[in-house]
């Protein structure tokens, strides 16, 4: 098993004809992800390397019965482009595009919420289940399948992680990387419950950041309701106060938010925190008795 | 994006919040002429982007306009927490009977916007949460719904029980949430919002930050952004989409990626040495934002080593290296320079760079060790 993704999920890029979007999609096809339509509105009815256009999300879905939409679309129009995809009837929405308002993705939250959609990021890599499908824009090669869940806030210091992992010889249930923006679809929380389930998944390893209390969260989580060990690393010790660190959810604002909290929470829920991302897969081994 | 004082106070009175008139100068002579203008007590205000003015003297009270001119002389010029001060607010001080908070931020938890309302107004409102968070009452706000007429007044009827005061700050704690939507803030409050003496409500602070993501729709919030409030690296970078922040140490740094730049400054204190900055060049890498991230770093005098520590995924290395390689035919950068570049295209990127006489790291452990050590014996 993996959580979210797997290789029954079926595909619909959203922007799939733009920079990103194309390069990606050619990328994902490659790893083998199951890619069963695009859509760029203007463009219906024409087909990139054999991949059906739609005008609209709602279209492509039907017809090709995709069940999960990935969103490459500009800043701009982003926030409309992904409360379409939450509207289309896919189950899984990953929000890749950065930039995005945020009081529009509070409403495209909600209606995630109303209709029971999955919605990843705004601002994020994505999700990978190794061997399986990926769907978002980290590099395939580094990953390899295995019983490590990996739940990140940031895009290269997973990568970063994995290679780590990799390295090492362990390979990965499922990779995420939720996003680094105030306000995003699936949490810490929600990314814990489904690895904990999970039957694939050993392991968890946990990498946060400063800014806000998903990690002091997902602490009294793991604390109250893990069986799984889980081990983390919180980038930013040395950030200073008040700087936004490149996301916008990345800040420590009113002395709170700060990595010595958030190692604090962890360690106290029984969670090893590494003093850097080559120290993880050491952790990961003595947490499972190997 | 953070706005002036003043400019959240023209944002709030054009939503129809009741603002004490209100002029900014640049000069001592005009403040005094303003004071003239109100001809009564007056408050002098430092326009900076930092809190705590009040506290580092840039808050004062005139009772004559020649005071108000003295005031200005000697808080314009005036340097707050590193900041110059380039412009004072003159603006009519009202009379004080009671002072409240009331507040908008976006919530990170709750995942919509927040109100906050306290009767613990006119103080830092971080310090009522800290020590007595039972005097702030919270109310989440549905981010579709917005706010209701029966909510401002429920809101409103916590801070003050007189029915027709309740009225009028009922009509602020609306317009304020027009005004928090309306600009895309990510928070908007007034701190504090005053009722005089005869019962008239005022707001006499204001401060909105705004979303960044949403200043492609708000061209003249845009327009607000003080040149003056930014250094000239700081500008540079942003211009060039590079994520850009000054500290204290030698070894500089280059990164793709905030978490992972974080990581980079916190691994290279963990082998002893600090880091000079923190850069994340972000998603895509032209030879022209190599050669400004370079040039930034450099501009440092504190600067002994550079660290470049990349990890392609949508960024690719191959690109990475083209622009470093331009970006040194340009100019030397005469300092010793350490490269870190794995993931999506690496191998081309080191056989790009092979011909010049870099050094180069597998891991990110091994490019911060060598780095650190660098910037030790420049020292």
């Amino acid at each position: 098993m993996s959580i979210f993704l797997d290789e029954t999920t079926r595909v619909c890029v959203q922007g799939i004809t733009g920079r990103d979007g194309s390069f990606h999609t050619r990328a994902m096809v490659e790893y083998g992800t199951n890619v069963v339509s695009g859509v760029t509105p203007g463009k219906g009815g024409q087909e990139m390397d054999g991949i059906p256009i739609f005008n609209t999300v709602g279209e492509a879905v039907n017809t090709t019965e995709a069940n999960a939409t990935i969103v490459f679309v500009p800043a701009k129009f982003a926030a409309g482009a992904a409360m379409e995809a939450v509207e289309s009837g896919a189950k899984l929405v990953v929000f890749v595009s950065e930039g995005v308002p945020t009081l529009d993705v509070a409403k495209i939250y909600k209606r995630t919420k109303e209709l029971d959609v999955r919605m990843i990021g705004p601002n994020c890599p994505g999700i990978i289940s190794p061997g399986k499908s990926k769907l978002g824009i980290m590099p395939g090669f580094i990953h390899s399948q295995g019983g490590i869940g990996v739940v990140s806030r940031s895009g290269t210091l997973t990568y970063e992680v994995v290679d780590c992992l990799r390295r090492s010889g362990m390979g990965q249930s499922s990779v995420i990387g939720i996003g680094g923006d105030p306000i995003i679809g699936t949490s810490f929380i929600d990314t814990l419950e489904a690895f904990e389930k999970d039957n694939e998944t050993e392991a968890v390893v946990l990498i946060g950041e400063i800014g806000g209390t998903d990690e002091e969260q997902a602490a009294e989580f793991i604390r109250a309701r893990m069986t799984k060990p889980v081990v983390s690393f919180i980038a930013g010790r040395t950030a200073p106060p008040g700087k936004r660190m490149g996301h916008a959810g990345a800040i420590i604002a009113g002395g709170k938010g700060t990595a010595q909290e958030k190692m604090e929470a962890l360690a106290a829920a029984g969670v090893p925190v590494a003093d850097r991302p080559s120290e993880i897969p050491g952790l990961l081994k003595t947490a499972l008795g190997r | 994006m953070k706005i002036h004082e003043y400019q959240a106070r023209e944002i709030l009175s054009g939503y129809g919040v009741p603002i004490p008139h209100f002029e900014v100068v640049d000069d001592s002579s005009d403040a005094r002429r303003v004071a003239e203008g109100i001809g009564s007590m007056v408050v002098v205000k430092a326009q900076v982007h930092v809190g705590g003015r009040g506290k580092a003297g840039g808050v004062k009270l005139a009772q004559t306009p020649g005071e108000a001119e003295a005031h200005a002389s000697a808080i314009l010029g005036m340097d707050i927490k590193g900041l110059k001060v380039e412009k004072v607010m003159v603006a009519d001080a009202v009379d004080i009977d009671r002072e409240y908070y009331v507040g908008i931020v976006v919530d990170r938890a709750s995942k919509r916007p927040v109100y906050m309302v306290s009767v613990a107004g006119g103080v830092d409102i971080e310090e009522v949460a800290a020590t007595t968070p039972e005097r702030i009452h919270k109310h989440p706000v549905d981010p579709e719904d917005g706010l209701s007429l029966a909510d401002a007044q429920e809101l409103a009827e916590k801070l003050d029980t007189r029915p027709h005061v309740a009225r009028d700050i009922a009509v602020v704690v609306e317009k304020l949430y027009e005004a928090f939507i309306g600009s895309d803030a990510s928070l908007a409050e007034i701190n504090p919002l005053v009722v005089t003496p005869d019962e008239q409500v005022w707001a006499v602070d204001a401060k909105i930050n705004i979303d960044d993501n949403a200043l492609f729709r708000h061209p003249d919030i845009e327009a607000m952004r003080d040149p003056s409030s930014e250094t000239d690296e700081l500008r540079r970078a942003r211009e060039m989409g590079l994520s850009y922040i000054k500290l204290e140490g030698d070894v500089g740094c280059i990164v793709n990626g905030a978490g992972l730049a974080m990581t980079t400054m916190d691994v290279i204190k963990y082998y002893g040495g600090e880091p000079a900055n923190f850069l994340d060049i972000g998603g895509s890498s032209s030879p022209e934002k190599m050669q400004t991230a370079i040039d930034i770093i450099t501009g440092d005098p504190n600067v002994k080593s550079i660290l470049l520590n990349i990890f392609g995924g949508i960024t690719r290395c191959d690109d990475v290296a083209r622009g470093l390689v331009a970006a040194l035919r340009e100019r030397p950068v005469g300092l010793p320079l350490v490269v870190r570049l794995t993931g999506t295209n690496a191998e081309n990127a080191m056989r790009i760079l092979a011909e010049h006489e870099l050094e180069s790291a597998e891991t990110m452990d091994e490019a911060v060790e060598k780095a650190v050590e660098l910037a030790r014996r420049q020292a």
